[in-house]
């Protein structure tokens, strides 16, 4: 039985999740933006003949990943001297306006703790499809989130919060 | 989905309780960390960040051709009222009371899933409702696609917009009018499942005895509607 669910609930569901998932993998900003539009057009293109039992999150996140691995090697591409920016419609809010300090933590942690942290805390995978993901044993990718996690609390503590 | 413990992660969004997850919550730091957690990742993605993203997919979704339908909700005298159009035109308004989801969820099924919420091309239609509301307008110019409307059903749909603004017909004079006089009970079913209410004006028809009948979006609707074009 393929999905005949609403395509619009997904997005409502998981978008922000998407979100996280690629601005932790990219950083904030114009990549992330285009990873989550590649993510969610792919996903509706796929839509209808997704199996209707598919974890969808699981599912988004995973192409979440191939298409921010698409974005760093189109970014590549486009930092070249004569290329011309595209002109795109404002989109997400500056990431200087939703905790830039806490984005700054997570961009400052080693790529794998950062990842890890990304597909396991934000994304919502288990430790052995982040493994899948991004290579090396989910019990790596397991301390790699765990320091990931601590080193965020070491460097950023919400408003208000006790530190 | 039988891993270990340590393997176990919380199938909801960030924000629940369950992201402090063993893994972290019993690690060195040895501190009750689950809900700073979560008040820590929660900040990495406000919920409003996606409306503009939402606007871009619906953009690139409609150049593509990749919606089967796409939706929006309008406020009006009678209530909210959800708006769905297909590439061929509009194919279904409902009343809040038949309940959004559950109207989504079978065009989903009868259209196809791939619904998306994409007010701008929408925006005829709503304007075109606006006008009508304001008692302006007195007949609907709209593309409609008559999916939904099948059979003697459809005949009947088809039939409904020459019960022109301001007049009524009863369920046998519509019924002799698409050709089945005796099929009056008939007629009245097809009212009752039209896609399309209010452009389709099923709430000009009445019983023969001048009672108002039955309408998909309740009496007080009806009456509304006839009130407006000073019918009733």
């Amino acid at each position: 039985m393929s999905m005949q669910q609403p395509f619009e609930h997904t997005v409502t569901e998981h978008g922000p999740t998407v979100l996280r998932v690629v601005r932790a993998v990219l950083g904030p900003g114009p990549d992330a933006d285009d990873a989550w539009s590649e993510t969610f057009l792919a996903a509706l293109r796929a839509w209808p003949d997704l199996p209707a039992d598919t974890n969808v999150q699981a599912w988004l996140v995973r192409v979440a990943h191939r298409k921010a691995i698409d974005v760093t090697r189109g970014a590549r591409r486009r930092a070249q001297p004569t290329d011309i920016l595209p002109e795109r419609p404002a989109t997400t809010g500056l990431p200087e306006t939703s905790a830039p300090d806490l984005w700054a933590a997570v961009a400052a942690l080693p790529e794998r703790q950062r990842l890890s942290l990304a597909y396991h805390y934000l994304g919502g995978l288990r430790h052995t499809e982040t493994a899948e993901l991004i290579g090396g044993s989910p019990e790596a990718v397991r301390r790699a989130a765990a320091d990931g996690i601590r080193a965020l609390r070491r460097t950023y503590t919400p408003e208000g919060a006790p530190r | 989905m039988n891993d270990t413990p340590e393997n176990n992660v919380p199938t909801d969004r960030v924000g629940t309780d369950a992201v402090g997850t063993k893994s972290v919550a019993t690690d060195s730091v040895g501190m009750d960390s689950g809900g700073r957690d979560d008040a820590l990742l929660e900040r990495l993605a406000p919920a409003t960040d996606v409306a503009g993203l939402h606007r871009l997919l619906e953009l690139r979704a409609e150049q593509d051709g990749l919606l089967d339908v796409s939706y929006r909700t309008v406020d009006s005298p009678v209530g909210a009222l959800l708006l769905a159009t297909t590439p061929v035109g509009l194919v279904r308004v409902a009343f809040d009371r038949e309940g959004f989801d559950a109207v989504l969820e079978a065009l989903a099924t009868r259209l196809g899933p791939r619904v998306l919420r994409a007010p701008a091309k929408l925006d005829e239609a709503a304007r075109q409702l606006e006008e009508y509301f304001a008692g302006t307008r007195t007949a609907f110019d709209l593309p409609l696609d008559r999916a939904l409307s099948t059979g003697f059903r459809g005949q009947v749909h088809v039939y409904l917009p020459q019960i022109s603004y301001g007049h009524t017909a009863s369920y046998g004079e519509v019924a002799a009018a698409v050709g089945s006089p005796r099929a009056v009970r008939a007629v009245g079913s097809a009212c009752a499942t039209n896609p399309l209410p209010v452009v389709v004006p099923c709430h000009r028809v009445l019983r023969s005895d001048g009672s108002l009948g039955g309408y998909l979006g309740g009496a007080q609707a009806k009456n509304a509607l006839l009130a407006l074009e000073h019918a009733a």
